[in-house]
């Protein structure tokens, strides 16, 4: 009598957001605390070792990720107002924001071009079909954002999305070391940096670091939102594509 | 009540984003609209109500947990990746690194330019 019943449960749980809600707490808790264990080193990046977790649960258990995302897409619906709260710690830099807000324009619309069209430009030199040079171009911004300008030049949104996440990886692992590395002190020139190259996930890490180094990348991150928004679809216009 | 509060202000601020950037055909994202309409209302109300720090701290101290379900995608894209692998790992890790750097670059000099005094002050702090 157990066997059918325990069928029953898992068809259950298969089909119901509930069980792709708790997998994604449950893995990003289980990831946090070891990359708290591992003494914050960017390299065991919670991000990485939740995604990875899933996708070995997903794949031994046979669900789809269409079925996963039926119940994640409550935990990726708070990206929305996630960002609207970076006005939060936003206005709590307003005094340092008064003093640099030209120097800061400057470096993010500079950063916004450098970012999508050194994409554009290397995935072409490397061969990268069209599709996936235009769904690289956003890559930097965060990702609702990055999902809807894909759209609209012709990428594919659901790939621009993971190239957002591995973009930001890539930033937060190594951000911190590269910025030691050309002799990048100032938190508030490392955080503008981090918010333009590696969006929310660099923020993430650079709150880890100091608040003000967060604040910055969360100021950079939704500035250069707005700007990769208005200066990418002309952009790819006049790269050709 | 206070957590509610304040993920209610978001939520309002990130609908009006929504709905002006769809009235008015925006070419920017809602929340990007919403962060922009709420920092105005901060700049004007003067300080941030205790609700709001909660919500929004409530939301940011864990950023990096609202990216997992798309991380979780890549399992869709796995073709893709693989046929495509040299380009799309030699741009994300270049062009990221790239971009960090002359970012910081950028503002380094321009800072220097026309915010001489700056550095002063940056000695000062934490």
């Amino acid at each position: 009598m157990i066997e059918p019943d325990l069928t029953d449960i898992w068809v259950y749980l298969s089909a119901s957001p509930l069980l792709g809600l708790t997998m994604t707490l449950a893995a990003y808790i289980l990831a946090f605390n070891l990359y708290q264990r591992a003494g914050s080193s960017p390299l065991v990046n919670p991000v990485v070792v939740a995604v990875v977790m899933i996708i070995l649960v997903l794949l031994l258990s046979g669900i789809p990720y269409q079925d996963y995302f039926e119940g994640a897409q409550f935990v990726h619906f708070l990206l929305g107002p996630a960002t609207v709260a970076l006005a939060v710690p936003l206005y709590q830099q307003l005094s340092r924001l008064r003093q640099l807000w030209l120097p800061v324009s400057i470096a993010i619309v500079s950063g916004v071009i450098i970012a999508a069209g050194s994409s554009i430009g290397l995935a072409w030199l490397l061969g990268a079909s069209v599709e996936t040079q235009l769904s690289l171009a956003p890559k930097s911004a965060t990702a609702p954002v990055a999902m809807g300008i894909s759209d609209t030049i012709g990428g594919l949104p659901s790939l621009t999305a993971v190239l957002v996440v591995v973009t930001g990886i890539v930033g937060a692992v190594l951000g911190t070391r590269l910025f030691e590395l050309f002799g990048i002190r100032d938190e508030s020139v490392r955080g503008i940096a981090m918010g333009v190259a590696a969006h929310g996930i660099g923020t993430a890490r650079a709150f880890q670091v100091s608040k003000q180094m967060g604040a910055f990348s969360g100021l950079a991150m939704a500035l250069s939102a707005f700007a990769t928004a208005l200066i990418l679809p002309w952009l790819v216009a006049l790269m050709g594509l | 009540m206070t957590f509610l509060n304040g993920i209610t202000l978001l939520l309002v601020g990130q609908l009006i984003g929504e709905v002006i950037t769809r009235l008015l055909g925006l070419p920017i994202p809602g929340p990007v609209l919403g962060m922009i309409l709420l920092f105005t209302l901060l700049l004007a109300f003067r300080r941030v109500p205790v609700f709001l720090d909660t919500a929004a701290n409530g939301l940011l101290g864990h950023l990096s947990l609202l990216f997992v379900p798309a991380g979780v995608g890549i399992m869709v894209h796995f073709d893709r990746l693989m046929a495509e692998w040299l380009p799309i790992v030699a741009v994300l890790l270049v062009t990221t690194l790239l971009t960090m750097v002359a970012t910081a670059g950028i503002m380094m000099i321009a800072t220097r330019w026309l915010v001489p005094d700056y550095r002063s002050r940056e000695q000062n702090h934490d």
